[in-house]
C-alpha cells in the first residue's frame, strides 16, 4: 500500500516537473530570433476571480488567433505567452516579471484592478507597455501623486467616467434639468460615480436637488426614498451594486416615484431584475451589450458563438478588443519596439472596437463610447451607444 | 404633512419587525436572564423556511407563516435543550458566549447549505397600493399585513401570558425559579415553552420581512437581531410591553433620523440610544428599579 503511494507520489512529482518545463519552453527558445512577436498575457485563469480572467482570455485569444490566421503583424506571427496569476497579486507580479524577462513586447491583462496594480512594476522596470482591458479603478494609470504611469494603459472606461456619461445622457438625451442622487456611502465606486455625475450635471446647467446615502447590505430604503419623493426630481441617479440598487428600484416604484432611474455597470446582473421586479424606465451604462445591432458587434457575436457555443459577455468583448487594440498600435509603431509601441498607444485616436470607439487621453485612459441599456418590464434591452464629445 | 405620514408608515412597519424580534429577546431574558444572541438567526431561519415553502411548495402566505412559526419554535426548543440547558448552572458569561457561538453556527451552516447569495422572496401577497392625499401618501397592503399580524400576535401573546395556566407558570418562573419549582411547576417545560413562543414570533418576523423587502440571505439576522436587542433594552428588558414599545420607538426613531438627513447615522443613533439608556435608566422606559437579589 505504502509502496503504491510512493510510486504515485513520485510519478506526480515527475509529471509536475515535465509540466513545469513545458510551460517554460513555450516562453524560452526563440527569444531573439526575430521571426515572431512575443506577447505576454497575464490573466486570472484559476482562483477567486477566474470567471473574469477566463472570459477575458477567451476573447483575447480569439482575437490574437484571428490576427495570426490573417498573417500576423508585419508578416510575423504572434508568439502568445499565456500565464496564470491564480487570482493573486503576488503571482501577478511574478508572472508579469517572468513575461517581461522572456522578451514580451507588451503585457496584456490582468482582469482586476488589484492584480493589474501588482503587474505595473514589471512593466515600468522593463519599459514595456501594460494594457488592461478591464481594470476600471480610477488610479490604474495614475499614481498616488496623480502623475501618469508612463507604461500603463487601459482600454475600458474608469468607474467615474460612467458618472460623466450618465449625466450627459440625462441632460442631452432625456432632457432633464434636475436630479436627485441616492448613493452607496460605503463604496469608492459609488462615491466616484456620484462626484463625476454631480460635477458634469451642474457644469452643464443642471441642478442636483439632493444627495442621499445608503449603506451596503441595507434592505430598507423607504425613509430616504420618501425624502427623495418630496424633492420631486425629474430623474434619480442611483450608483451602486445590484444587491441594493435592485431593491431601491423596487421600493422607489412602490412608493410612487415614477421618475426614470439611472445607474451604472453595477446593475449588470440577472439578480438585478429579480430584485427590482417588473421595473421600467431604468437606464444603466455598461461596456457592451450582446443585443447591440452594430455590424462589428453582430460579426463578433457570430464568430464568438461559432467558436465557443455561447453568447459572449462584456468580458469576452473587452478581451477581444484588447487584441486588436494592441495590433492597431503596433502597426502604427512601424516596428517591433516597445518604446515606439508606447508612443503609438498614446496616440491612439478613434480605434474602432466591439465595445466602441477608443481614443487614449493624456492620462492613458480611454475616451470611449459607453453602452446604455434600458430596462423594460424587468429585462435589460440595448438602447444606444453614447460617444464621448 | 403628507411627508410625515408617509414616514410614519415606513417607521411603524420597520418598528413592527423590531418589536416581534424584541419580544423573543425579552421573554427569554425574563425567564433565564440570558441574552439569546442566536435569536436573530432564528428570525433568519424563519425567513428561509418561508422562502422554501412559498417557492418550492407553492404555499400561500398564511400557511407558510404558520408552518414557519412552528418550525422556528421547534428550532428554538432544540437550541435551548442542546446548547443552553447543560449550562444552566454555570456562569452567565459562559451562556452568553454559547449564545454567540450558536448564532455564528446557524449563520454559517446556512451559508454552507444554501450559499451566501441574496435570494428573492416570491410575491405571495398581492401588493395593492392605496393612494391617500391625492397619491402623496402610499399605503401598501403589505404595510397593513405587517402591522395587522404583529398586533394579532401581540394580543395572542398577552392572552397567553395573562390568562392561561402556562402564562401564570411563566410569570412565576420569571419571579422566582426555585419557589416556582417548589410549587410544582416544571421549570424545564416552562423554559421550553418560552423559547418556543419567542422563536415563533421571530419566525413570523422573518416571513414578514421576506414579503416586505423581498430579499433574504443567511447573514440577514445579525443587524435586525442587534437592533431588536436595543429595542428590548430601551423598553426594559424582561418586560413584554417594554419590547413592543421599544420596537416601535426604535423603528420610528430610525426612520425619522433618515427623514431629516441623517441616513448614514441611523445605526449610530440606534446604538447611541442603547448606551444612553444603559447609563441613565438601565431598567428601560417601562422598568422599575428592582434591587438585585444577592
Amino acid at each position: 500500500m505504502k509502496k503504491r503511494l510512493l510510486v504515485i507520489l513520485s510519478m506526480a512529482l515527475v509529471l509536475s516537473l515535465v509540466v513545469g518545463c513545458s510551460s517554460g519552453t513555450t516562453t524560452g527558445g526563440t527569444a531573439s530570433t526575430g521571426d515572431t512577436i512575443k506577447v505576454g498575457v497575464n490573466y486570472e485563469l484559476t482562483g477567486a476571480v477566474a470567471s473574469y480572467g477566463v472570459d477575458l482570455n477567451d476573447g483575447l485569444q480569439m482575437a490574437l488567433e484571428e490576427i495570426n490566421d490573417a498573417g500576423g503583424i508585419f508578416g510575423k506571427q504572434l508568439d502568445i505567452m499565456t500565464m496564470d496569476n491564480k487570482s493573486s497579486d503576488t503571482e501577478s507580479a511574478n508572472v508579469s516579471a517572468r513575461l517581461a524577462r522572456d522578451g514580451a513586447i507588451a503585457l496584456l491583462g490582468p482582469a482586476t484592478s488589484g492584480n493589474t496594480k501588482a503587474a505595473i512594476p514589471a512593466a515600468n522596470e522593463n519599459k514595456i507597455p501594460l494594457i488592461s482591458a478591464s481594470a476600471t479603478a480610477d488610479d490604474i494609470t495614475l499614481d498616488t501623486q496623480g502623475t501618469v504611469r508612463p507604461y500603463v494603459f487601459k482600454t475600458c472606461f474608469s468607474d467615474s467616467f460612467q458618472g460623466v456619461m450618465m449625466a450627459e445622457f440625462a441632460l442631452n438625451d432625456l432632457s432633464f434639468k434636475n436630479a436627485a442622487i441616492l448613493a452607496d456611502s460605503t463604496s469608492d465606486y459609488a462615491q466616484g460615480l456620484t462626484k463625476a455625475f454631480t460635477e458634469t450635471f451642474e457644469a452643464s446647467g443642471g441642478t442636483i436637488l439632493g444627495t442621499e446615502a445608503y449603506q451596503a447590505k441595507e434592505t430598507d430604503f423607504r425613509a430616504v426614498l420618501t425624502n427623495i419623493k418630496a424633492l420631486n426630481p425629474e430623474v434619480l441617479f442611483v450608483p451602486g451594486y445590484y444587491e441594493e440598487t435592485g431593491l431601491i428600484v423596487k421600493q422607489a416604484r412602490d412608493l410612487g416615484i415614477e421618475a426614470p432611474i439611472l445607474g451604472a455597470d453595477g446593475y449588470e446582473a440577472p439578480k438585478f431584475s429579480e430584485l427590482a421586479g417588473e421595473a421600467n424606465d431604468v437606464y444603466y451604462s455598461s461596456h457592451y451589450s450582446p443585443n447591440d445591432t452594430a455590424e462589428s458587434v453582430v460579426k463578433f457575436n457570430q464568430a464568438f458563438e461559432a467558436k465557443n457555443a455561447k453568447q459572449p459577455n462584456a468580458f469576452n468583448a473587452l478581451g477581444y478588443d484588447l487584441g486588436y487594440f494592441f495590433k492597431d498600435a503596433l502597426e502604427r509603431a512601424g516596428e517591433v519596439d516597445s518604446e515606439k509601441l508606447k508612443l503609438a498607444l498614446e496616440e491612439t485616436d478613434g480605434f474602432e472596437g466591439v465595445t466602441g470607439l477608443v481614443s487614449i487621453d493624456e492620462f492613458h485612459n480611454p475616451v470611449k463610447s459607453i453602452t446604455i441599456n434600458k430596462v423594460v418590464n424587468g429585462e435589460p434591452e440595448f438602447l444606444k451607444k453614447l460617444d464621448p464629445k | 404633512m403628507e411627508f410625515v405620514i408617509q414616514q410614519l408608515i415606513n417607521g411603524i412597519s420597520l418598528g413592527s419587525i423590531y418589536a416581534l424580534i424584541a419580544l423573543g429577546y425579552t421573554m427569554v431574558y425574563g425567564i433565564i436572564n440570558l441574552i439569546n444572541f442566536a435569536h436573530g438567526e432564528i428570525y433568519m431561519m424563519g425567513a428561509f423556511v418561508g422562502y422554501a415553502l412559498t417557492t418550492f411548495l407553492g404555499l400561500g402566505f398564511i400557511p407558510s407563516l404558520i408552518i414557519s412559526m412552528i418550525t422556528c419554535s421547534i428550532l428554538g426548543i432544540l437550541i435551548e435543550k442542546v446548547a443552553y440547558k447543560p449550562l444552566r448552572s454555570s456562569s452567565r458569561i459562559s451562556l452568553l458566549i454559547t449564545a454567540i457561538a450558536v448564532s455564528l453556527f446557524l449563520q454559517y451552516i446556512m451559508v454552507y447549505f444554501v450559499g451566501p447569495e441574496t435570494r428573492t422572496f416570491p410575491e405571495v401577497v398581492d401588493s395593492e397600493r392605496l393612494m391617500l392625499f391625492d397619491g402623496k401618501v402610499i399605503l401598501d397592503t403589505r404595510n397593513i399585513y405587517i402591522l395587522g399580524i404583529t398586533v394579532i400576535l401581540m394580543v395572542l401573546l398577552q392572552y397567553v401570558v395573562r390568562k392561561t395556566k402556562t402564562g401564570k407558570a411563566m410569570r412565576a418562573v420569571s419571579q422566582d425559579k426555585d419557589a416556582a419549582e417548589l410549587m410544582g411547576i416544571s421549570v424545564d417545560k416552562v423554559i421550553s415553552v418560552t423559547f418556543a413562543i419567542g422563536s415563533a414570533l421571530a419566525g413570523a418576523a422573518g416571513v414578514l420581512v421576506g414579503i416586505y423587502y423581498n430579499t433574504i440571505n443567511p447573514l440577514m439576522g445579525s443587524g435586525p437581531g442587534l437592533k431588536a436587542f436595543v429595542a428590548a433594552v430601551l423598553g426594559g428588558i424582561g418586560l413584554i410591553p417594554g419590547a413592543v414599545l421599544g420596537g416601535f420607538s426604535l423603528g420610528l426613531i430610525e426612520t425619522l433620523v433618515s427623514a431629516y438627513g441623517g441616513s448614514i447615522y441611523k445605526d449610530a443613533v440606534a446604538f447611541a440610544i442603547l448606551i444612553i439608556v444603559l447609563l441613565l435608566k438601565p431598567s428601560g422606559l417601562l422598568g422599575k428599579d428592582v434591587k438585585e437579589k444577592v
